[in-house]
């Protein structure tokens, strides 16, 4: 079997790829779905109904999908400079943590601010910390050789069991019973409502605005020149004079930083406090969300939104029929191959020979 | 020696298509026993494709192979090892981490063998290696090895498996003239044990030197077969390009202004290829070109006078002053004050291939005034300047392939080159007829130029070369190519080792003299 | 420093050493393999994960203990297979086929655990691997075959790849493809073997976990040692040899930090001792950055017969 570049791709190629993807991933979860015994077509359309069937569910959806567009945006800016980051869920925990630091530690440090002081000091804290996480593996990638993939996924865990001592320690909230919990954010630091009586917030609109922000910033300005073609071809941007050692760093600051205010909003947005199992994989989860939306900022959007759908809609659904939760990440995950694999065959045509 | 009647190999109408592209159109060809056939064409007339379909690394659309009178399976190097044909790649298909015995033996035995018979394989390889006079050590690893060295081994790959045809592309390109005649005593050497062999070259003086008969390709067709004997190199040129040629007269300057550029004493790190105390002087309206065959330190010449290597030691300077000590900083300096440079590697180096034609157009000055806003240090991109910009460069130097939007990996190499070329010797400003500053640049770096591009695209940038010359710009030419070397240049200075020989004017040289200091020695 | 002593000159400490290094050995040597022909499969956690399921449910199912660890070998094999198929076939990015199949093979295992067991507090347990006390070597005998599996192929694996013909093959895959092309090697063939073979040793490294270090399947029961065996390889240099030695050496420190904080007071946090594995193995990558030697076609698709 080899492939053959195809001379032109047709526009019917572009839109029989992602419809042949879509295909694909409901043909696999439909045989799981039939595996746990239950009926296809009706499990199906309780996903969908879940996911967004009514005002409930649709901010339910919307809700989830705060973070996950974050994350998504953090992976997506990352690996367009091919650097790896993997290490997204540990950065959240590091952004959640320190927000709860600065916004809701008054027992003892005293930061008597006001909130139009301490909000952004908090964001900007939170995204410090999640950029401060990837700077390491960035620079030891740049300066030594050392593959960021394996070193951003064991600061994952490393960040977890910070997070955990911390949360026994220092950080623990007295109140809660027994429960591993941070102390609780001050009231009114935390995100308003959008939409009253649900849980969405205006982290969403933070989430968008900063979407349609990378995509300016990597599609009209001279450092978004940079990340593309440093990612692209290091030694032809070395030498049409971009920085690139510099540029790896702005990267991992970006990248870093959304992931870190991915938690601070979680928590400002959601919990109000941190706990250990805040973040059900996003940061993982958002690099699929990067790969499903072609790494492109607005399409990070999208696709955040529709992984969102489908987590929330697997869990109502599950609720309703017994179908384990986990078919939402089986979706996901043959999702991405299924799309990676479709986007191929719309450029290359294979030969049997 | 003669060659015999006995046909070895027989090609009959082959031809083969990339897309649109028609790489070979129904070629037929035999091969005699004992004879050196030599296939000439310039870059992109088929040869390689040709041969790639011989040793079975592409299927061939239509025709057919027979080998020593059996019919050979297409597609298959194993089955074209198994007929005798032995290739020596023209890019070297050698792992540097593994020893030259490992690179010999892989393929040789059966993988479901247990156990691989190393002592056997040595001495075997040994008796070869002496048999035709290539001599080897089986143990050295082949990362650390000459390119004279890997060209042995790979050699030897193809007689360990017993080839009868050995298919050979452009061996001397990597070799000094002395090396290319070591080479050629080998052949004559394998021609008298029985050997045939497939000479594929574009310079014309060897073919002639070396081969019992010519074939020329051109645009995928044979045009024409002759015997070496009585024919001329005028001959050959009209055959490979398809109209008489006239080799262009020298253009000497007519004047020579004052150093732009000097690099005293350089020394950059880096194994074979680091500069030894470098000593030059590029000069206003004069054309200084350096000779020397690959790997001898024009990588790490023409980097550093590009601004992307720091020399270790030793100072560059331009215009009298020191160059900013930072990578980055430094190209930018350089772009700035008028240095227009042509990397060696186009694809690699040139441009950024995912990124679209007009973006690698303004790549090397989108931080400036002209084609962003300093906003909040952020530079915001000024799209229509840019684009501007990259549409006068496409006209002025007929950049053609697929529009600005294009990926620049879609371009074809000659027009690559041409955009890399328009880029770096048009000024942005040069665009406003009002503008000051739409001369010529200060310096031209052009770091082999001309490789890989026909005869229309080579005359191109040589007349580019010498127009920017005459307007006043120093031009450096690294180029491996003598005759283009003994062409345009006004001095000639030969590299060897990492160190530069004093610069002579290009009267002053012989081609002998040359191809001594190319290997080391001295007139 | 007493406490120090003590432990380790208590045998069950070297015991536990050995256990908390099978795993790893196996895996890294999979890692290894798929590597050397140029191939980075980041689907290694997955596939662990999937090899304990798939192992621990042939069990649960009736069959023997032998037949469990083939199941979970040929699970490997066949997400093994479907990498090889993105990776050699489709010339996709290594890295995202990689962590594609690690998310899949796990969804699917926790899915295929919950819909058989959907309401279980404990989870069912089957009786695993018995030491092997035939053997009569004092720590050795207090060990599973599979322990002694993984002791035997290292070298095993070191004389496959530099004493046969097909060794040097998949040797040279990795490191110039062309080459291996160009003496009648099939690129194509000879990675995918690599990668469905070392993802056949992922599996079996899984199943090492739910059929004799414990003898059960529960969730995130793989925590992260499928990525530790990526970064042993790179401390490895590739060598076979090498590998083992990291594998014992990080199973030593794991099994110590575990006895200092059972030993210790709790002045540190037992989440600074847990920290330690990873902490180090980041440490061991860097310090072998500089003189890596990468197989040089390491993560360069190879397209054959393309311009």
């Amino acid at each position: 079997m080899r492939l053959e570049k195809r001379h032109r791709t047709s526009a019917a190629a572009y839109v029989a790829a992602p419809v042949g993807a879509v295909a694909f991933t409901l043909l696999i979860s439909a045989l799981l779905v039939l595996w746990a015994g239950a009926p296809v077509a009706q499990t199906y359309a309780l996903l969908a109904q879940g996911a967004f069937g009514s005002v409930f569910a649709l901010t339910e959806t919307l809700t989830r999908a705060t973070p996950l567009i974050l994350t998504g945006l953090a992976a997506a800016v990352a690996f367009r400079a091919r650097l790896f980051n993997i290490g997204a869920e540990g950065q959240l925990y590091a952004g959640a943590i320190v927000a709860v630091a600065v916004g809701g530690l008054h027992g003892g440090t005293g930061l008597e601010w006001s909130p139009w002081v301490l909000f952004p000091l908090m964001m900007m804290a939170a995204a410090l910390a999640g950029a401060a996480l990837l700077l390491g593996p960035a620079l030891m990638k740049a300066r030594l050789g050392v593959d960021e993939v394996v070193t951003t996924l064991l600061l994952n865990f490393v960040m977890l069991l910070l997070v955990s001592a911390l949360l026994d320690g220092p950080m623990k909230d007295p109140t809660a019973l027994g429960w591993p919990q941070s102390v609780a954010l001050q009231g009114e630091l935390e995100l308003s409502r959008l939409v009253t009586g649900s849980r969405l917030h205006t982290g969403l609109l933070i989430a968008v605005g900063l979407a349609v922000l990378l995509w300016a910033l990597l599609a009209r300005t001279v450092p978004g020149f940079d990340i593309r073609a440093a990612g692209a071809n290091p030694r032809a941007a070395a030498f049409a004079g971009v920085p690139v050692t510099r540029t790896v760093v702005l990267v991992a600051l970006l990248s870093g930083g959304l992931a870190g205010l991915a938690g601070a909003i979680e928590v400002a947005g959601r919990t109000g406090y941190v706990t250990l199992d805040m973040s059900p994989g996003y940061g993982y989860s958002g690099i699929v969300i990067a790969m499903l939306a072609g790494l492109h900022p607005l399409g990070v959007v999208a696709a955040g939104i529709f992984v969102a759908g489908v987590l929330v809609g697997a869990d109502s659904m599950s609720r309703a029929i017994g179908v384990p939760t986990y078919i939402a990440d089986v979706i996901v995950a043959a999702s991405l191959i299924a799309v990676l694999v479709a986007g191929l065959l719309a450029q290359y045509r294979v030969r049997w020979k | 020696m003669d060659p015999t009647n006995e046909t070895v190999l027989r090609l009959a109408g082959i031809t083969k298509r990339f897309g649109s592209l028609v790489a070979n159109d129904g070629i037929s060809l035999t091969l005699a026993r004992g004879e050196v056939l030599a296939l000439l064409g310039e870059n992109g007339a088929g040869k390689s494709t040709l041969m790639s379909i011989l040793f079975g690394h592409y299927v061939a659309d239509a025709g057919s192979i027979e080998v020593f009178g059996r019919a050979l399976p297409p597609g298959q190097p194993r089955a074209a090892l198994a007929a005798g044909i032995g290739m020596v790649h023209q890019h070297f298909t050698l792992a540097d981490n593994l020893s030259v015995l490992d690179n010999v033996l892989l393929g040789s035995e059966p993988l479901w063998q247990p156990f691989s018979r190393r002592a056997a394989a040595r001495t075997r390889l040994l008796e070869v290696s002496q048999r035709f006079g290539l001599p080897v050590a089986p143990d050295a690893r082949v990362g650390d090895l000459s390119v004279g060295e890997r060209q042995r081994v790979e050699i030897l790959k193809a007689l360990y498996r017993g080839a009868r045809i050995l298919i050979l592309d452009e061996p001397t390109a990597v070799l000094t003239p002395q090396e290319s005649e070591a080479l050629f005593a080998t052949l004559a050497q394998m021609v008298a044990q029985g050997l045939s062999i497939i000479f594929i070259s574009h310079k014309l003086g060897e073919v002639l030197r070396v081969s019992h008969r010519v074939a020329v390709l051109r645009q995928g067709r044979l045009v024409a077969e002759a015997p070496a004997a009585g024919a001329t190199q005028a001959q050959l040129a009209q055959w490979m390009v398809g109209r008489a040629v006239e080799r262009a007269a020298r253009r000497p300057s007519q004047r020579v202004g004052e150093p732009v550029c000097t690099l005293q004493d350089v020394h950059t790190t880096g194994g074979r290829d680091a500069l030894q105390g470098v000593r030059l002087d590029l000069r206003a309206g004069e054309i200084t070109a350096i000779a020397g065959v690959s790997g001898n330190g024009q990588v790490a010449l023409a980097e550093v006078l590009c601004g992307v290597r720091l020399p270790a030691r030793g100072s560059v300077t331009l215009q009298g002053r020191a160059l900013p000590p930072a990578v980055a900083r430094r190209v930018k300096h350089l772009v700035e004050r008028g240095v227009a440079r042509i990397p060696e590697d186009r694809h690699a180096v040139g441009v950024v291939g995912d990124l679209p034609v007009w973006e690698n157009a303004v790549s090397e000055r989108l931080g400036s005034r002209w084609f962003s806003h300093p906003w909040f240090t952020a530079g915001w991109v000024r799209r229509r300047s840019a684009r501007q910009y990259a549409r006068h460069v496409a006209e002025t130097f007929d950049v053609r392939g697929g529009g600005p939007d294009a990926p620049a990996r879609a371009l074809s190499g000659g027009n690559m080159q041409k955009l890399i070329l328009g880029r770096a010797l048009l000024h942005p400003g040069a665009q406003d007829a009002a503008a000051k500053n739409a001369g010529a640049p200060l310096l031209i770096v052009a770091h082999q130029p001309t490789w890989g591009l026909d005869i229309g695209a080579v005359t191109f940038v040589q007349e580019r070369l010498i127009a920017a010359r005459d307007a006043g710009a120093a031009v450096l030419l690294i180029s491996d190519d003598l005759d283009e070397v003994l062409q345009m240049g006004d001095r000639v200075a030969v590299m060897h080792a990492g160190h530069l020989g004093e610069a002579r004017p290009a009267e002053e040289w012989t081609r002998e003299a040359i191809g001594l200091a190319m290997a080391g020695g001295t007139a | 420093m007493t406490e120090l002593l003590d432990i380790l000159s208590n045998p069950a400490f070297w015991i536990a050493t050995l256990r908390v290094a099978t795993p790893l050995i196996l895996g890294t040597l999979g890692v290894l393999l798929c590597e050397r022909a140029g191939v980075l499969n980041l689907g290694i956690e997955g596939i662990m994960v999937a090899g304990a399921f798939a192992g621990w449910l042939t069990v649960y199912a009736g069959h023997g203990l032998w037949t469990g660890v083939a199941v979970a070998a040929l699970t490997g094999a066949v997400f093994g297979l479907l990498h090889a198929w993105l990776t050699v076939g489709l010339a996709l990015s290594q890295h995202v086929s990689g962590l594609g199949i690690t998310l899949l093979a796990t969804a699917l295992s926790y899915y295929g655990y919950r819909v058989g067991f959907p309401k279980v507090n404990t989870p069912p347990t089957i009786t695993p691997f018995a030491s092997m006390d035939w053997l009569g070597v004092p720590i050795l005998s207090a060990q599973t075959p599979l322990t002694l599996l993984a002791l035997l192929l290292a070298p095993l694996l070191a004389w496959a790849l530099y004493r046969t013909p097909l060794g040097l093959a998949v040797r040279m895959v990795g490191e110039n493809p062309q080459a291996a092309e160009g003496q009648g090697i099939s690129v194509a063939a000879t990675r995918t073997g690599a990668i469905v073979a070392g993802s056949a040793l992922m599996g079996v490294a899984g199943s090492f976990l739910t059929l004799s270090a414990f003898n059960a399947f529960f969730f995130n029961m793989v925590n992260g040692r499928g990525w530790i065996c990526v970064a042993l390889v790179v401390f490895a240099s590739w060598r076979p040899g090498k590998a083992l030695l990291g594998a014992l050496l990080f199973a030593f420190f794991d099994a110590l930090q575990l006895r200092l904080q059972q030993a210790g007071d709790a002045w540190l946090p037992y989440q600074v001792y847990l920290m330690l594995p990873y902490l180090l193995s980041i440490l061991a990558l860097v310090l072998v950055a500089r003189k890596a030697a990468y197989p040089q076609a390491l993560m360069k698709p190879y397209r054959k017969g393309e311009r």
